[in-house]
C-alpha cells in the first residue's frame, strides 16, 4: 500500500474498539513501521477510537471512518466520525504531578496519544470531525 | 490478558500478562478489588508479560492504588517492559507508584 490509501468503515460503539486497533496495527505492520512505534500507534489509535465511540454520538451507534495512508516517509491515519464537533486537542492537560490522593482516574487518553504520535492534527468541515495522526517512518 | 495472585510474605504478588487495554482494565480492576475486599493491603504487581497498557489500565492502576492507599498499604510494581514504562512514566505515574527491578527488590523497598 504504498504511497496509496486504504480505508474502512467501523460501527462507532466501545465494542468495536479493539477491531479498529487491530485493523490499524495490521497496516501498519504491512507499512514497516518499526515494531516500538506500532505499539505506539496501536496506543494513539485506541485512545483515539475510544474516545469517538464514547462521546461522538448522541444517538449511538453513529459510524467512524478509519483511513491508512503510507506516504512520503509517513505513516498516517485518520479517524471521521459525522457527531458533535469535538477537538481533543482542546482538551484541559491532566495534573501529571499530583499526589496519589489528588490524581484524576480518567483524562489521560488524548494526553498520551499526543505524546506518542509525531503529528496529530484536528479539523472540522462538512459536519465531519477528523483526526489525524502521523508516525514519521525512519 | 491474564492474571494470577499469589501470597508471599505479607504481599499479595499479582502476575498480569497480556495487554491491559479498554476491552481487559475493568477484570484487573474488579479481580484487584476482590482482594483488597478480602484483606490485601500490600499489591506487588509482576508485569513481565504485559506487554501494552493503555489510558485504561493506566486508569484501573490509579484505582487500584488509590483503594490500597486507603487500606494503609500500597501498590508496587515491577518487572516493566519498554512499552509499559514509557506509557507509565509518561503519565507521570512513576511518582506515585514505587518501580522496582523485580519482586524481591520490590519487598524489600516497600517494607
Amino acid at each position: 500500500m504504498s504511497g496509496s490509501s486504504e480505508e474502512r468503515t467501523f460501527e462507532a460503539s466501545v465494542e468495536r474498539v479493539g477491531e479498529i486497533v487491530e485493523y490499524v496495527s495490521g497496516l501498519a505492520v504491512v507499512s514497516e513501521v518499526h515494531p516500538k512505534r506500532i505499539m505506539q500507534v496501536e496506543l494513539a489509535v485506541e485512545e483515539a477510537a475510544m474516545n469517538i465511540c464514547s462521546y461522538a454520538y448522541e444517538k449511538p451507534p453513529g459510524h467512524v471512518l478509519v483511513r491508512v495512508t503510507k506516504n512520503e516517509g509517513r505513516f498516517i491515519v485518520e479517524l471521521e466520525d459525522e457527531g458533535v464537533p469535538f477537538d481533543p486537542l482542546k482538551m484541559d492537560e491532566p495534573d501529571i504531578k499530583a499526589e496519589i490522593e489528588d490524581r484524576r482516574v480518567g483524562g489521560l487518553g488524548v494526553f498520551l496519544l499526543r505524546r506518542v504520535m509525531d503529528e496529530v492534527h484536528y479539523s472540522r468541515e462538512n459536519g465531519c470531525n477528523r483526526l489525524t495522526l502521523v508516525v514519521y517512518l525512519q | 490478558m491474564k492474571i494470577d495472585g499469589r501470597e508471599d510474605r505479607g504481599y499479595m504478588v499479582v502476575t498480569v500478562q497480556g495487554r491491559m487495554d479498554t476491552v481487559t482494565a475493568p477484570n484487573f480492576e474488579k479481580e484487584a478489588g476482590g482482594w483488597i475486599e478480602s484483606g490485601t493491603t500490600n499489591m506487588i504487581l509482576d508485569l513481565t508479560g504485559l506487554e501494552y497498557i493503555s489510558s485504561a489500565g493506566l486508569r484501573s492502576l490509579l484505582i487500584t492504588a488509590k483503594k490500597l492507599k486507603g487500606a494503609g498499604g500500597n501498590l508496587l510494581l515491577c518487572q516493566l517492559s519498554e512499552m509499559v514504562k514509557e506509557v507509565i512514566c509518561m503519565a507521570g505515574f512513576d511518582s506515585i507508584l514505587p518501580i522496582y527491578t523485580d519482586i524481591e527488590e520490590a519487598m524489600k523497598g516497600g517494607a
